[in-house]
Parts: structure tokens; C-alpha cells; sequence
């Protein structure tokens, strides 16, 4: 692989662009694999880019059904943070989150993070109370985060509106190291490091069933035909329920739409990412100088990839309480994706009822800042067979135990 | 958007006007039972990609609970009915089985 750099950008100029190679190759799949990881997202190439780095296991395929990145990746809102309220969610987001700080360079690839900060507002007392209590438990987890009074809100986001009638801006949690980065860039990152690897990346290629031989998966059945492994990751996000059936076990968890809009680009106007749970509303704005939208979920099973409208409407409502000057913003481009949820909104990496065959999914509305994270907990799974490490508290077995690890009170709805 | 029937009060009320409270059916395990069915109760769920039958509740009309068959993957309704029952009438199941021959059928 030709590594990226100043130079070479000079070298290509002076060439007229002749020598770019492709940045993955594009393989047809081998017989079989030491590893095979399906779904070719974030979560999929990380678990498979830190099973080479970390491990040295390089005979690995990811296989996708569309294109990488096409899925959940490619479409969030790609706010970065690790204030959570429990120890294990703060331990892996904040893993995430230091490995963000230095992926381009890890990488070779431009992922553009920007630590920019996030605040998530608080408007209601509730609200309050549960972020001061986040930024205590976040001192004691050794994550930098601190309550700020709406004076400071302001010093931040001087295009906010503090005296909204119906939900004024009381303060807000504050992460100076949060941030956004480019979501596809992610992806392609770690597909053009994994294929430097020799893994390979299969796109446009279904898993259709899964191969098991006494309780122990064999491999897996594709629309390019049978691949075998003696070990299978499932990192598929929405469609993790039905991999599972296929595989033969259940999974606490439902498939949702999610939505997201950019308007059309103005002037630099917010250079912070905000927050406000309470009327389930957040933006950001990106370096083309679009704002970027997101809200909540819709209520109901959905595979389809588009959500309701009506979801848009008390979104964007929200947000021109909060940002008046938004009102007049044309919006450009609005999707969906299929996010999976689980009873306590946290994720499930581990183990599960087949033998050599492993889970990672449930990262719902907010998995985009785990991704690095999520890969390094991942791989240690796969590769020793253990759920330890910072996968340990996640099990599939934590729904029976009554271990949960909640997150739908604490930390807000959505990212 | 969404529309469904409520075969309480016949209204055709769109999702503004109604809440989506996930799978139909399920059995409820209380007290004294194992973690097994406690656990398949609170936090299991089929989540099928294709016909899916859910509780809904028609909170801004008449406020009562109904049943309805959907499929997840197109957004077709197949139809409503009451919530009195452990499980979809014959006739829907019928219906629904004729436009979706490969269905596996209800399974609970
Ligand atoms: C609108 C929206 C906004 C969001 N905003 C944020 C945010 O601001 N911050 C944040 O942290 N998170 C956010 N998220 C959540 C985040 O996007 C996801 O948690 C994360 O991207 C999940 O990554 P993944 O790799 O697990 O899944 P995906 O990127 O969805 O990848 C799974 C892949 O599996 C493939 N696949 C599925 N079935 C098969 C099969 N049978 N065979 C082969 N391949 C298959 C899919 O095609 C897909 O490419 C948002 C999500 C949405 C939808
Ligand atoms: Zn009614």
C-alpha cells in the first residue's frame, strides 16, 4: 500500500493523478478463513482491522450484502462523547473516543475527527440533576467532562436561545474532547488498512444462512456461494435479529428507524455540537457548512430504512425554538437507517448459545463514537473466545443475570 | 405515514394519533417464574424482518388497546383487531399467508 502524504499528493499533481491505486482490493471469496466477519461497517471493519493489529490474525473476510459503510455508518449524525453514567459504557466510549484522537494518523487516513466539544443541554430540573450526576461519576471515571451554567452555554453557542418559553436552557454537560468525525472516512479507513492487511473485503455479497456442525458454526451460505471459517462475527446492527434467527438463537432487542437531515450550507454560525434531549433535538454543523439534524426514534419495527415524516416536523420544531435563526433554513437531503435497541440501550459484544460464533450489535441510536472501541473490545473476543476485557460486562447473558447496564435513564435518548 | 384502523371506536387514525408498544402476544411470566421465561417475557423479542403482529394503543381517540398485523419490511398493514386474545384471528393469518407465501405462519 502507497501510504498518503504530502508528498505523494505533490507526486500526483506532477503526474496528473496517474498513480492513485485503489484504496481496497476487491477479491472473490476464498474457500475459507481463519475469521469471517459479517457486515462491512464501522463495527465489522474495526473488529477485523484491530484482530490483524492486535493479533496477528490476518486470515479474515468481511463480507457485505451492499456497499461498506452503506449501512448505519454512512448515515448518522457522527457525534463523538463518552459521557455516559456507567462504568463499562464510560470505559468503552472513552477508549473510542481516545482512539479517535489519533486514527488518521494510526490509519493513514484522513477521518477528519474534530474534537470541537459537545454539550448536551439540560431543560428541565431533571435534567439538571442527572448531568451533574453524570460529571461526577464521569470525574471518577477519569473522563473529562463538567456541569456549565447557561451563561457559559451561551459564551458557546451564541446563535442559542436560553428563555425558550416551554424549555429554557438551565445549563448543560459539557465534553471539550467530544466532537464529530467523517463517518464514510471511518469506514474506508479501516477497509484500506484491513486489505493492506490481506483480509478481504467482500461487498455486494449476502450471508443467507448460517453453517453450524454440533452446536458450532462451520461457516456461513452467501449469494457467492458457501465460505467456511472456525470463527463468525455477527456485526450487523439492524439486521442483527435476523442474523441471529438464522443462526438459531434470540436477541433482546428491536429494529427501529432512526433520522437524520442537513439543511443547506451557510456561514460557520456554531462550532460546537449541542445537545437537547429533553425535546429530542440535536445539530451540529459540518465543514461544508450544512447543519446537521438528528431526533429520535420511531416507535415502531421497521426495516425499511425510511421513518416517519411527523419525527422530522417535532424535530426540527424543537430545534428553531432553540436555534430561532434555523427557521429560515432550507433543508436539503433527509434518511433513515435500521438501528437495533436493546432493553437497558446498551450494547451486546460477546458470546453466544452457538459455538465459535460471536455478537456485537445493539448500539442502537449512538454507535458511531464506539466504533474504535467497539472493534478493540471485539476482536479480544474473537481472538481469545473469551467475553473479557472491555467486552466483559456486555454479555448477551447480562438480560437473564439482571446485570444491565442502563443508559436509557442516564445519558438521554439518542447519541 | 402509518395508518392503522382501531377496531374499538372504527376510527382510521394515523401514528400521530396512536403509540407503538412493540410485540403482540407475548406471554407475561410473574412472580415465582424461572429466569428463563423472565427473561424471554421483559427483553426477548422475534423482531422478524417481513409480518410482525404488535400492540398499539390508540392514545389520542378513544384510548384503548388493539392488535395489528404489519410487515416490518414494506410497511404494508395486513390488519387491526382487538387485544382480547392470545392470538391473531384465522381469517387475518389466512390473508396474510396468501400474500406472503413464504411466511412461516404465527409462531408465538
Ligand atoms: C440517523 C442516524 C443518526 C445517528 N447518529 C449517531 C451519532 O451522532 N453518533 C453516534 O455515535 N451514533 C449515531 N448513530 C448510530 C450509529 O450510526 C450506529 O450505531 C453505527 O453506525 C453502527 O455501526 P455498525 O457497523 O454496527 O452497523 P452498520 O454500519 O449498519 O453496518 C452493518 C452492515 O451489515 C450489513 N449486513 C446486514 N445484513 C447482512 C447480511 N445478511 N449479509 C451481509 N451483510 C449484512 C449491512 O449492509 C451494513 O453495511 C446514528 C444512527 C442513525 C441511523
Ligand atoms: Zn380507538
Amino acid at each position: 500500500m502507497k501510504r498518503y502524504s504530502a508528498f505523494a499528493i505533490a507526486r500526483e499533481a506532477a503526474r496528473y493523478h496517474t498513480g492513485w491505486e485503489r484504496a481496497w482490493r476487491s477479491p472473490e471469496p476464498k474457500s475459507h478463513y481463519d475469521v469471517i466477519i459479517i457486515g462491512a461497517g464501522g463495527h465489522g471493519l474495526a473488529t477485523a482491522y484491530y484482530l490483524g493489529k492486535n493479533y496477528g490474525i490476518t486470515n479474515v473476510a468481511v463480507i457485505e450484502k451492499g456497499w461498506l459503510g452503506g449501512g448505519n455508518t454512512g448515515r448518522n449524525t457522527t457525534i463523538i462523547r463518552s459521557n455516559y453514567l456507567q462504568d463499562p459504557s464510560a470505559a468503552i466510549y472513552e477508549k473510542a473516543r481516545s482512539l479517535y484522537e489519533t486514527m488518521s494518523q494510526d490509519l493513514n487516513y484522513n477521518v477528519m475527527f474534530s474534537p470541537r466539544g459537545v454539550i448536551m443541554l439540560a431543560q428541565t430540573e431533571h435534567e439538571i440533576r442527572g448531568y451533574q450526576r453524570t460529571a461526577h461519576a464521569n470525574a471518577l471515571q477519569g473522563v473529562k467532562t463538567e456541569w456549565i451554567g447557561p451563561e457559559r452555554v451561551k459564551q458557546l453557542v451564541p446563535i442559542i436561545e436560553l428563555s425558550g418559553p416551554r424549555y429554557p436552557v438551565l445549563g448543560g454537560l459539557w465534553q471539550s474532547r467530544g466532537g464529530t468525525a467523517r463517518h464514510d472516512a471511518v469506514a474506508w479507513g479501516y477497509a484500506r488498512a484491513c486489505s493492506d492487511m490481506g483480509m478481504d473485503i467482500i461487498q455486494q455479497c449476502e450471508v443467507t444462512g448460517i453453517d453450524k456442525s454440533g452446536g458450532n458454526v462451520t461457516g456461513i451460505q452467501t449469494t457467492k456461494g458457501a465460505i467456511k471459517c472456525n470463527k463468525l462475527g455477527m456485526v450487523v446492527a439492524g439486521n442483527s435479529g435476523h442474523l441471529a434467527d438464522m443462526a438459531g438463537f434470540r436477541l433482546p432487542l428491536e429494529s427501529v428507524a432512526l433520522q437524520a437531515l442537513v439543511s443547506e450550507p451557510i456561514k460557520p454560525c456554531m462550532d460546537v455540537v449541542v445537545m437537547a434531549n429533553t425535546v429530542h433535538g440535536y445539530m451540529s454543523q459540518s465543514d461544508k457548512g450544512e447543519m446537521v439534524i438528528g431526533g429520535g426514534t420511531d416507535g415502531f419495527n421497521n426495516y425499511t430504512q425510511r421513518g416517519s415524516f411527523h419525527h422530522l416536523e417535532e424535530t426540527v420544531r424543537a430545534l428553531i425554538e432553540t436555534f430561532p435563526m434555523i427557521s429560515r433554513l432550507k433543508m436539503l437531503r433527509h434518511w433513515g437507517g435500521i438501528v437495533d435497541v436493546t432493553g437497558d440501550r446498551s450494547p451486546i459484544i460477546g458470546t453466544t448459545p452457538v459455538g465459535n460464533c460471536y455478537i456485537n450489535c445493539g448500539w442502537g441510536t449512538g454507535g458511531f463514537k464506539a466504533i474504535p472501541g467497539s472493534g478493540w473490545a471485539m476482536a479480544e473476543v474473537i481472538a481469545t473466545g473469551e467475553p473479557q476485557g472491555l467486552a466483559a460486562e456486555f454479555g448477551l447473558n447480562r438480560f437473564q443475570e439482571g446485570r444491565f447496564i442502563d443508559e436509557s435513564v442516564a445519558a438521554g435518548v439518542a447519541h | 405515514m402509518l395508518i392503522l384502523t382501531c377496531p374499538n371506536c372504527g376510527i382510521a387514525a394515523d401514528e400521530t394519533e396512536l403509540h407503538a408498544d412493540g410485540q403482540a402476544h407475548i406471554t407475561r411470566h410473574g412472580a415465582g417464574a424461572s429466569d428463563d421465561d423472565l427473561e424471554e417475557y421483559l427483553f426477548m423479542r422475534n423482531n422478524p424482518k417481513g409480518v410482525h403482529f404488535e400492540r398499539w394503543r390508540h392514545v389520542y381517540g378513544c384510548g384503548k388497546w388493539f392488535h395489528a398485523a404489519r410487515c416490518t419490511m414494506t410497511l404494508e398493514v395486513f390488519g387491526t383487531y382487538p387485544a382480547q386474545t392470545l392470538e391473531p384471528p384465522k381469517d387475518l393469518v389466512a390473508k396474510i399467508k396468501k400474500k406472503r407465501p413464504d411466511w412461516e405462519g404465527f409462531v408465538k
